[in-house]
């Protein structure tokens, strides 16, 4: 199926969103479209659904002028989107998602049994390998993707819009998730990839659409282009992919772990007997497919995991901290950036200025007074000023909530937050998930320039390419256990790939 | 501008259910503006009007804050209404106890009496949900039976004067008397019940605003309130903040038993509570759990039950019960607030019902 987007304008009050787009996605191609956050690249595929309707422009679908005026009328037409957060019921099975909406059978009887069938055939027709029977939320991630996938197929879609589909997904999984896509291309479908990962685009796409500002800057092929190109026309300047930095000058261990295990209250193991040291002046990566025990060994370390029982020994500067609650880490100078913004880094209805002092909210200077009772406005909005001066976060408005902020500028204020601590021992998870290119480029130089100055940083990372580029060692879990350390600049990612499944480099 | 913001939906609410008040009025026969010029009218007379308004407001501003609290604080009180019984009986106990000591000394114990009463009964379901996870919900209705049977047993049995046909406590020490505002306001007769306790609930609000906005323990307890994992994060520890919010919002609850014991019955009269725990919910979230909000919407719920009386005397067919239904209108409304919202969700669901 082919679809064009011709000279397509939609606004939300002050913002252009998309600014007369001309996208032509020909038939039996897999076509990426890639941009920043905001970039307009969501609302161009959501206005292809149905989601909104666009203020100006046409959609033609094989040549074709549509009025797709819901989302019920794009599935007519045979275009199915995923979305980037699923849309599943939990509780149900496989089978009994797919057909919510279009159930077989007649008003009173669900014909569940035939539905099963045609799902299990679809699975069988592109190797999805989904149980039908099995209930959604036992299923991985990955699986749950697949069954957003049969869900589009099962209502006959010739072409897929997937928003974002590789960012829930392990580097194993990408790879399934990649070669599904390919199978489904050789079938004759059509796929519109939403993205802002490059060596995704460059490996899965055969034309790219590169946007801006709401605007279309590029339609490339794909076996034309580069990733710095592609880079530069979604930033608007050049872009440096690689991290540049000096070798490592390591100092005094700063913190110690020796034989740390961790057995959650549920009795199941995630840390088993890791020792490993981190100096001052060094970045230690962690690297491993997620679920391994990088959560809990960050989380453990910012006395997070009260409720496990935990064995071993963790000091600091030669103090044994395994009684310090998170706020004494904090007063030591360890510093924590969590793995999800969302559930842990931010109070997203708090205003930025109420965000900056979270952790350090009850003492001077934001705090002033008898028993630091009173919040002192004027030095928190100072220390809002600074960090949103520091780390370019935009918009500058210390007052507007966390929520109104993109992802890459919620991640650099809980980044700037936490360096302003300031710390000696920095604990940063996933650092730029769902983050731009540009504020990536800026995360990597921020890490980079706190381990100049001697800070000691354990850095856990699901994205190999980003661990090993920041690491100057590297430790690979795997079940829990440290599978092994690499000398990153002089290990492949193929290596590193098989100490995280579990083989031997 | 932000102040609008804030104002436009409660105040759609109220418009809302006064429509489709009328609606209800005209049905059942009667004509909507008289009724409601009615209902309104009569609370703004003086002295009468504005002066049993405005004590019918003080339990309501209490318990609204109380809840208002709570909600801020991610914790759904609904055992105002129980902690405010305690409070009373502790407060009218003190009253009657210390009947030796002087006026400067026994009221503000009697005020601590009641609120220390109210904390710590609220502290019950905190303590339950701390430790062992079990819903404050399910545990502040239980303890709103346990709580009302309680304060039942030490009247009937205990503190009731020898042959008074009425569920009463024996009267409080005069030194435990507070003062009525027409003491002090010209015009206002000191028959009507408006006493210094009303100041108390502005001072309350003020006291909570700073609480909650200013220093840094009200920081935490919105912090739990809004995300308690990043909270924890934070370094704020989420059992003592349920804790803690849990026993202010029953402190707040408590101090209904100095507007009613110290400066009203001068007792503890049994089942004085009409229901003020639970209009309390409403009132908080009418007020969008803001204390200046709460004022405001303790002041209508006031309103609406002192204009009771007027409609069931002076119309054809509307009964009083017509309150009932604008007060459930009004928390429906306030409740759909989505309905206003086109294409919105409700922002901190976890703070709403």
């Amino acid at each position: 199926m082919k679809l064009e987007l011709r000279d397509i304008s939609k606004r939300f009050g002050d913002v252009l969103a998309n600014d007369h787009l001309n996208i032509t996605i020909p038939s039996g191609t897999i076509h990426a479209i890639v941009g920043e956050n905001g970039a307009g690249k969501s609302t161009a595929m959501r206005i292809a659904y149905g989601f909104y309707r666009a203020d100006s422009g046409d959609i033609l679908v094989d040549d074709q002028v549509r009025d797709i005026r819901a989302p019920l009328d794009a599935i007519a037409l045979g275009i199915g989107m995923v979305h980037q957060h699923f849309m599943l019921v939990r509780p149900m099975t496989v089978t009994e998602n797919i057909v919510l909406g279009a159930e077989p059978g007649s008003a009173l009887s669900l014909d569940v049994k035939q539905a099963a069938a045609s799902i299990r055939a679809l699975s069988a027709e592109f190797r999805l390998a989904v149980d039908a029977d099995a209930v959604v939320e036992d299923l991985s991630v990955g699986q749950q993707q697949r069954v957003e996938l049969l869900k589009a197929l099962y209502r006959r879609a010739e072409l897929l819009i997937l928003d974002e589909p590789t960012a829930v997904l392990t580097p194993q999984e990408v790879e399934e998730f990649f070669s599904i896509l390919r199978r489904m291309r050789e079938q004759g479908k059509t796929v519109v990839i939403i993205t802002h990962k490059l060596s995704e685009v460059l490996a899965i796409s055969d034309n790219v659409t590169v946007m801006r500002d709401g605007r279309v800057v590029g339609n490339l092929k794909t076996c034309e282009t580069s990733a710095t190109e592609l880079a530069r026309l979604m930033v608007g300047r050049d872009v440096l992919l690689r991290v540049q930095k000096v070798p490592a000058k390591p100092g005094d261990a700063v913190l110690s772990v020796r034989d740390l295990s961790i057995t959650t209250s549920a009795g199941s193991r995630r840390l088993d007997k890791v020792s490993f040291d981190v100096h001052a002046g060094e970045i230690v990566g962690v690297a491993g497919v997620e679920g391994n025990g990088q959560t809990e060994l960050i989380e453990v370390l910012a006395g997070l995991l009260a409720e496990s029982q935990i064995t071993g020994s963790v000091t600091f500067n030669g103090r044994d901290i395994h009684q310090f609650d998170t706020r004494r880490r904090r007063e030591i100078g360890i510093a924590h950036v969590p793995e999800d913004r969302h559930r842990r880094g931010l109070l997203l209805e708090f205003s930025l200025s109420e965000n900056v002092i979270l952790g350090v909210h009850y003492r001077p200077p934001a705090a002033r007074g008898i028993a630091s009772a009173l919040l002192d406005e004027q030095a928190i909005r100072r220390r809002a000023e600074l960090v949103i001066r520091e780390f370019d976060v935009r918009p500058p408005n210390p007052a507007l909530p966390a929520r109104a902020l993109s992802g890459g500028n919620q991640q650099k204020l809980i980044i700037g937050r936490e360096f302003e601590l300031p710390p000696t021992l920095l604990l940063i998870s996933q650092p730029t998930r769902g983050v731009d290119i540009g504020a990536i480029e800026f995360i990597h130089r921020k890490i980079v320039a706190l381990r100049d100055s001697g800070c000691a940083v354990l850095l856990v990372s699901a994205e190999l390419e980003e661990v090993t580029a920041l690491s100057d060692r590297l430790l690979v879990l795997h079940n829990g256990r440290i599978a092994g350390e690499v000398d990153p600049a002089q290990t492949s990612h193929e290596q590193v790939g098989l100490l995280m499944t579990g083989g031997h480099a | 501008m932000k102040l609008l913001r804030e104002l436009r939906f409660p105040l759609l609410a109220v418009l809302c259910a006064f429509a489709v008040g009328a609606i209800v009025v005209l049905l059942i026969g009667d004509n909507p503006v008289e009724t409601f010029a009615l209902l309104l009218g009569s609370a703004f007379s003086w002295p009468d009007g504005i002066g049993y308004t405005l004590f019918f407001a003080t339990p309501l501003i209490f318990t609204g804050l109380a809840v208002a609290v709570a909600l801020r604080g991610g914790l759904l009180n609904i055992g105002a209404e129980g902690q405010l019984y305690v409070a009373a009986f502790a407060t009218a106990w003190v009253g009657i106890t210390f009947t030796g000591l002087p006026s400067v000394m026994l009221v503000p114990l009697c005020c601590l009496a009641g609120i220390a009463a109210g904390a710590g009964w609220a502290a019950i379901p905190g303590v339950l949900k701390a430790r062992f996870g079990s819903h404050e919900v399910i545990n502040t209705i239980m303890l709103n039976f346990i709580a009302v049977a309680l304060v039942g047993y030490l009247t009937q049995y205990h503190y009731r004067l020898p042959g008074d046909p009425i569920m009463e406590t024996a009267p409080i020490s005069g030194a435990a008397h507070i003062p009525r505002l027409g003491t002090f306001v010209p015009g206002l007769p000191t028959r009507i019940p408006l006493n210094v306790a009303f100041l108390l609930a502005l001072i309350a609000c003020w006291l909570v605003y700073v609480l909650l906005w200013r220093t840094r323990w009200g920081y935490e307890i919105r912090a739990t309130g809004q995300n308690p994992a990043a909270a924890e994060y934070g370094g704020i520890s989420i059992r003592k903040e349920i804790v803690l919010t849990m026993a202010i919002s029953g402190a707040l609850a408590g101090m209904v038993g100095i507007n009613e014991v110290l400066g009203y019955r001068y007792r503890y009269y049994d089942g004085f509570s009409d229901n003020y725990g639970f209009t309390g919910i409403a009132v908080a979230l009418l007020g969008r759990n803001h204390p200046v909000g709460v004022i405001a919407a303790a002041f209508l719920f006031a309103v609406l039950q002192r204009g009771g009386v007027p409609v069931d005397a002076f119309t054809q067919r509307v009964s009083k019960d017509i309150v009932l239904i604008l007060q459930a209108l009004v928390i429906l409304f306030v409740a759909a607030e989505t309905l206003f919202r086109p294409g919105g969700r409700p922002q901190g669901a976890r703070t709403k019902i």
